[in-house]
């Protein structure tokens, strides 16, 4: 384990781009719960990472896919940014990858796939396909976006002027 | 679909729906501050990377870093209340992402074009993009420090827009700006909605 504080779980992600502000207002998720069983990828990803220092810097090489095995198209079709994810309760106990279990960690209330994404540091195709996957497991529900009627919007509207 | 049919009216379940409402405009126009001045978040970024439409797993082996390009996508949440979450999504600014685009505006509610007067001509792209979906949308003139303050019909002039196009100014560091131009906007989807109800 390195403990220099940056920590990926492999040197050619795309680096976590949560902020501290998150933790603090909306989610209660601890941290620790799912950091311990990443911890060898997180050696692994040091290893390369010290072979590979010259390399590093500006031009990162990123090869988002790396975490679906290389699929870029989810089992589920139809999961829009906004869609909202939620974990079944099956799924807490569930053995489970490193980012899925991150991502059931996370959805114990609901949040948008675009959350996840950001939340878990990987590119909205690749959290397509994990959560896609989640899914067809029966591990998250699916809130899909709706059209809206008229009465929610004037309540929208009336919501987002008492702000 | 996903198929769950035991909630019939979800917007009275109590299960939260997600609203979406894209903050376009040109690069560097204000889109981040706006979605940071009212989101109960600090603006999340995300990236969708340019490999993941048109690439199959067969090609990834031709592809190089330098084919591998990604495109941050800035939002915020507002959560209104425990049955509606609002989503702000900040489009980015290349307009060669024009998948990503189509991603972030179906099923939008509306748009926000945010635009700068000293570069007008920047949101006529997007201006264009909106027209051309139907996505009900407004404009909101970001009122910068030092910048010339413009007649709003003189705007709505350079800008081209049909006259039932909402023109406002804004300052997009401000809440309460922030929250005007949201209100407007969704007042227009309503416009919108009725008026296509009689027609």
């Amino acid at each position: 384990m390195n403990d220099d504080g940056t920590r990926l779980p492999d040197p050619r992600m795309i680096p976590i781009t949560r902020t501290k502000s998150w933790f603090d207002t909306s989610t209660q998720v601890d941290e620790t719960e799912f950091d311990e069983d990443g911890g060898g990828r997180h050696e692994l990803g040091n290893e390369s990472a010290d072979h590979n220092d010259e390399e590093s810097g500006e031009d990162v090489f990123v090869r988002p896919f790396i975490v679906t095995g290389g699929r870029t198209r989810p089992l589920h079709d139809g999961l829009r940014i906004e869609t909202l994810v939620v974990a079944t309760a099956t799924a807490l106990t569930a053995q489970l990858h490193f980012e899925q279990r991150q991502i059931v960690q996370w959805c114990r209330t609901p949040i948008s796939l675009a959350e996840i994404a950001a939340l878990i540091g990987v590119p909205l195709g690749v959290a397509r396909v994990l959560v896609a996957d989640l899914y067809t497991d029966n591990l998250v529900q699916l809130r899909e976006p709706q059209a809206v009627p008229e009465h929610v919007l004037e309540r929208i509207r009336d919501l987002v002027r008492a702000l | 679909m996903s198929g769950h049919s035991d909630y019939p009216d979800r917007y009275s379940s109590g299960y939260p729906s997600a609203i979406k409402i894209v903050i376009s405009g040109g690069f560097g126009v204000g889109k981040t501050t706006f979605i940071g001045s009212i989101s109960e978040i600090e603006p999340l970024t995300t990236e969708a990377a340019m490999t993941e439409r048109s690439i199959g797993v067969d090609d990834a082996s031709l592809l190089d870093s330098k084919h591998t390009t990604t495109v941050a996508l800035d939002f915020g949440r507002i959560t209104l209340d425990p049955t509606l979450i609002l989503y702000l999504f900040g489009t980015p600014g290349q307009d060669r992402f024009d998948f990503l685009w189509d991603d972030l505006t179906d099923g939008a509610l509306g748009a926000v074009i945010v635009a700068d007067t000293r570069r007008i001509e920047d949101c006529y792209p997007v201006l264009d993009y909106f027209e051309a979906h139907g996505t009900p949308f407004l404009v909101a003139v970001n009122t910068f420090d030092g910048a010339d303050v413009f007649d709003l019909e003189e705007v709505r002039e350079a800008l081209g827009v049909n006259p039932s196009v909402p023109v406002l100014y804004c300052d997009a560091r401000q809440r309460e700006s922030v929250k005007e131009i949201l209100a407007a906007l969704i007042e227009q989807v309503l416009l919108q909605r009725q008026a296509g109800s009689f027609a």
